[in-house]
């Protein structure tokens, strides 16, 4: 194991194992809280009605329902790249009603983290360009840590390709590597491993959750999958736009 | 099975409206440019003429009296009688508000089709017998049509703008009434079509001579050279049109693909399958060209303010006044149109003729593909390199205009590696991660726009080459006429007897009478002028030369040397040093050459006293007067009373530079604003790219969004892109246009009418095309633009979603 240098992220990782073993939710500071959030795509019937969930510091959390119930929608919410109608969501410390669309690029380019299903990447730029994109773009580059986390990827003999001579299960860990390179307090992920197939998509997931811990990054995952699901700390359910 | 296929494919257009509105302009656009060239062709020659030829009377050889006296009515009918073709002038001066206009009265019965008179009457819808029905008419220019209106004792007055400035165009009758000088001829005219065996002017009429059309040659010819270069300009524009279609072609039929392989799966043979495109591309062509010749009309209509009159002569002269398009311009438009709409799509064609049943979808590659660029660029260096074969193995008109072509379409080929190689020396100077986006985005757009660019490529060099053409030209005829024209005013006699009066009258009056005398030479097989002058320091200072000997004026004026005009030297290679056979045993060495524009013929230039030694009997009718300018006017009213000399025997300077210099304003007009047509063709053509490239940024832009851009900030850097790009084939651009006017001026003039113009540089030009270009792109780009800073959120994210 290779040691952490970053003190603050040190700390975030210790708060987050002592808040993960305690039950006294209240007095925890929380990292994240979506607070009666709804939204309505424009021409379309509510997608989201009063949602709530909430997330602590280095906490994983899962969220599953089925296809069409919102998920995406709600974490695309929470990464401040869409607005919502209703309700509140508060990161960090920041209220996203108060942000406007610059308050919100600057959140998602500082703050938060994302991994897609797909397209993750940006189709112009090298594997060792997109992985060091996130975090150059938010002036936190740390070229060691970039480099522990392409070695722990596997990503290291693929630096100069473009991702369209990738396979599948190679771009989503640059996409993982990209966002974890910025330590970010908060990853979003929505259904990652989604277009891999089996053997693939429990290795990246084993890579990214390795990471997750690894930081003491937040997670919220969108997943289909019972089995993944089981593997975070707690689990949501989304149905009829409300979190179960 | 048809009529399925039919309708499957022509839906594609239903769900691309865009798509076709591109193509449908592209055609029109092209076939619009090209047919508005043509229409303002016309009307620049038809000015020119109108300038040079004085209401064409000047086109017409004349006969007159060798005395100079005027001619009987008689001597008129004889001619007539034994089948000369001729029509009777009566030239007078007119005072109208205290200055003397010129008043032509021309037999309208002996030559009923003068352009003028035909012209204005149709325009005035009268009938022209009406000119010659008492009190008659008098047809002349707005302004002096306006100064003679309040003149009770003249004619009704028909303005015209075929009538040159201060000059009064009439019937015969009506100028004896107003000039009240019955039964007298100036001169007579010289119809064309003359028959065959009429008797020789020496048999029926001995005392008069005929004298050959004047000048109009000379501005032909000049002009001749403006038009060609025009055409090119306008074929260039319809290639730059073309670019568009052969893009939007392209794009079309890959997005159609997998419907193609679907019908061909289905059993839908290929040559149905062919002829159904052809149909769908002739129908779309036809439907463009017809927009276009409406387009170019109106661009035609809108850039020469006296077009309609053009209009006319180009597409016939209806009586009624409105312009009636005749069908051989409508039906080589559309074909201008239908062939270069297949000229265009021909390699689409051929390579979806040859596409396997089961291809696979074309996918789009985004990494750097070098050995394709590098394809393009070595193609695009053979072809410049044909060019350049050709015209060393060949010369002539042809071989010039095969180097032209060959550098624009090689350049246009070799511009995208170009651009590739520029964007490979950016990206190794940009720091952070944004820049290093931009320029590695940039890369990405290059095949998508690299159309357009290239279109922007020819439009850009087109406009340096022809604008640097045009003002060279201005600026070498310019100085030209200051060099050739120095005197202050010519004079011609009527014969060397009034020539000697003339001269003793303005010895004492003038700072110099320079005569002007030359002899026709006709040994070789096109005919020379040797004119002998005698030494001025006019001569000395202002002599356009342009190659010559140290002392070269002193070996002209103690006669050992002569001057010859570029024309001949380029023709026969005589250079300073060499020997020129001025006449069978007459030789000498030759000492400068100088430029002659607009002269078809040989000239040389000896000393007064050597010309008489080898032809005593030369002429001494004209000279040119020197004085301070402000006596001018008055010392030649002077000089036409004292000696009654007729309209045109005094010629000043100002008034033969005004009318010059008049006809390249005009031309100056047309070139611009083409050149902003063209620029704006280029620009639709980046807009149109960048509207569908649109599909395909998104992915580009959607990861960048995500990772913490505004969508206002993606959208200035796309426009940013757009710009950056424009500047660097903007760039590149200014080298082939110096280029394509090098082409154009030393190379296409010298092989098409003998004289080479010299090349001037305007930087300043350039300077404020580069910025036009970059405008031009920033507005193609703005659309999109808004587009991006527009875009909901929503749109943006379903490229993540799961379904793309
Ligand atoms: N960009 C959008 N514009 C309009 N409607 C949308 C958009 N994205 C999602 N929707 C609608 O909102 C609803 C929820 O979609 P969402 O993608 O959040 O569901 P999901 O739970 O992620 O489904 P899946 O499991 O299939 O990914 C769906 O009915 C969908 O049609
Ligand atoms: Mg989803």
């Amino acid at each position: 194991m290779v040691a952490i240098g970053d003190p603050g992220l040190d700390s975030a990782a210790c708060h987050a194992m002592f808040a993960s073993g305690s039950n006294r939710k209240k007095r925890r500071t929380m990292l994240l809280t979506v607070d009666h959030v709804s939204k309505t795509y424009p021409g379309g019937r509510p997608v989201l009605r009063d949602a709530s969930i909430s997330l602590a510091q280095g906490e994983s959390l899962s969220l599953t329902g089925e296809s069409g119930s919102g998920k995406s929608t709600l974490l695309h919410l929470v990464a401040a790249l869409d607005g919502f109608d209703a309700g509140e969501i508060t990161f960090d410390g920041t209220s996203y009603a108060t942000l406007d669309d610059s308050g919100r690029a600057a959140l998602r380019r500082d703050r938060v983290a994302l991994v897609f299903q797909q397209f993750n990447l940006i189709p112009s730029l090298t594997v060792a360009q997109n992985l060091a994109f996130h975090a150059r773009l938010a002036g936190r580059h740390d070229p060691a840590w970039t480099t522990e986390i392409t070695g722990r990827l596997g990503l290291s003999g693929v630096l100069g390709h473009y991702p369209e001579q990738l396979s599948g299960g190679q771009q989503q860990r640059v996409a993982i590597g990209r966002a974890m390179s910025v330590r970010p307090k908060l990853l979003l992920a929505d259904e990652p491993t989604g277009n891999l197939d089996e053997v693939a998509a429990s290795a990246v997931l084993d890579l990214m959750l390795e990471l997750v811990r690894l930081s003491g990054t937040a997670l919220l995952l969108v997943t289909h999958s019972q089995s993944i699901a089981s593997r975070l700390d707690r689990q949501a359910h989304l149905s009829g736009g409300r979190v179960a | 099975m048809i009529r399925a296929a039919t309708l499957a494919f022509w839906s594609h257009w239903r769900r691309h409206p865009v798509q076709l509105l591109t193509l449908v302009l592209g055609i029109a656009l092209a076939t619009g440019l090209w047919s508005a060239v043509q229409a303002i062709n016309a009307e620049a020659r038809a000015s020119y003429a109108r300038a040079a030829a004085q209401l064409g009377a000047d086109k017409f050889d004349r006969l007159s009296r060798s005395d100079g006296k005027p001619m009987s009515v008689a001597e008129y009918l004889t001619l007539r009688r034994a089948g000369w073709q001729v029509a009777a002038v009566l030239q007078g001066t007119l005072r109208v508000d205290g200055a003397s206009v010129t008043l032509t009265g021309i037999d309208l019965v002996a030559a009923p089709d003068l352009p003028a008179i035909a012209e204005a009457s149709a325009d005035s819808r009268i009938a022209p017998l009406d000119a010659l029905t008492a009190p008659g008419l008098l047809f002349a220019n707005a302004d002096l049509a306006r100064a003679l209106g309040d003149r009770p004792d003249l004619p009704p007055v028909i303005e015209t703008a075929l009538v040159p400035p201060r000059r009064i165009l009439t019937d015969i009758g009506t100028a004896e009434a107003v000039l009240n000088s019955t039964g007298q001829i100036s001169y007579l005219l010289v119809l064309p079509d003359q028959p065959m065996g009429r008797p020789p002017l020496t048999e029926i009429a001995p005392d008069l001579t005929q004298e050959a059309a004047r000048g109009t040659q000379d501005i032909t010819r000049l002009t001749d050279s403006f038009h060609l270069n025009l055409t090119a300009f306008g074929l260039l524009s319809f290639v730059v049109g073309l670019f568009i279609v052969h893009g939007t072609v392209g794009l079309s039929f890959e997005q159609r693909r997998p419907l193609i392989r679907t019908l061909r799966a289905l059993g839908l043979p290929m040559r149905l399958l062919m002829r159904l495109i052809l149909t769908e591309l002739l129908l779309l062509a036809l439907l463009g060209g017809v927009i276009g010749l409406a387009l170019g009309y109106l661009v035609a209509a809108a850039l020469l303010p006296d077009v309609a009159a053009t209009l006319r002569g180009l597409y016939g002269a209806p009586a009624e006044g409105s312009v009636s398009l005749r069908p051989i311009w409508l039906v080589s438009g559309l074909g201008m149109a239908v062939a270069g709409t297949l000229l265009a799509s021909a390699q689409t064609l051929w390579r979806l003729s040859r596409l396997p049943i089961l291809a696979a979808p074309g996918k789009h590659r985004w990494s750097a593909r070098p050995r394709a660029m590098r394809n393009q660029l070595l193609i695009g260096l053979a072809i410049v390199a044909t060019g350049i074969v050709t015209f060393a193995v060949a010369d002539g008109l042809i071989a010039g205009f095969a180097l032209m072509a060959g550098c624009l379409l090689g350049a246009a080929l070799a511009l995208p590696p170009a651009l590739a190689g520029l964007l490979v020396l950016g990206k190794q100077m940009a720091r952070g991660p944004l820049a290093e986006w931009i320029v590695a985005d940039m890369r990405t757009q290059l095949p998508g726009l690299s159309l357009a660019l290239m279109a922007l490529l020819l439009a850009l060099a087109a406009n340096i080459g022809v604008g640097t053409m045009v003002a060279s030209f201005r600026l070498t005829f310019d100085g030209w006429l200051d060099q050739r024209l120095t005197s202050t005013y010519y004079v011609t006699a009527r014969d060397d007897a009034q020539g000697t009066e003339l001269a003793n009258w303005l010895a004492p009056r003038s700072d110099a009478v320079l005569p002007i005398r030359s002899a026709e030479i006709t040994t070789g097989t096109y005919p020379l002028f040797v004119y002998g002058i005698v030494d001025h320091d006019s001569y000395r200072r202002h002599w356009p030369l342009i190659a010559a000997d140290a002392d070269v004026w002193d070996r002209v004026m103690t006669g050992q040397a002569a001057l010859i005009n570029e024309q001949m030297a380029r023709r026969d290679g005589l250079w300073p040093g060499s020997t020129v056979s001025l006449a069978p045993g007459w030789e000498m060495v030759v000492a400068g050459v100088y430029s002659d524009y607009g002269n078809p013929t040989g000239q040389a230039i000896v000393a007064l006293d050597r010309l008489l030694a080898h032809f005593p009997d030369v002429p001494n009718t004209r000279f040119g007067v020197h004085l301070p300018a402000d006596r001018a006017e008055q010392q030649a009213e002077a000089l036409r009373a004292a000696f009654d000399l007729p309209p045109g025997a005094v010629i000043m300077q100002q008034g033969l530079k005004a009318q010059s210099r008049a006809i390249f304003e005009k031309t100056f007009l047309v070139t611009g604003a083409l050149n902003v047509l063209t620029l704006g063709v280029a620009g639709f053509a980046i807009l149109t790219s960048l509207l569908t490239l649109w599909s395909q940024r998104l992915p580009q832009l959607a990861p960048v969004w995500a990772l913490g851009l505004t969508r206002s900030g993606l959208a200035w850097l796309e426009l940013l892109r757009a710009v950056t790009l424009a500047a660097m084939t903007a760039l590149l651009a200014v080298p082939l246009g110096l280029v394509l006017a090098w082409l154009l001026l030393s190379v296409i003039n010298v092989a098409a009418f003998g004289w080479q113009l010299p090349m001037y540089l305007f930087p300043f030009d350039w300077v404020k095309l580069f910025a036009l270009a970059l405008l031009t792109a920033a507005i193609a780009a703005a659309l999109p633009m808004l587009r991006l800073r527009r875009l909901p959120p929503a749109q943006l994210l379903k490229v993540f979603a799961n379904e793309n």
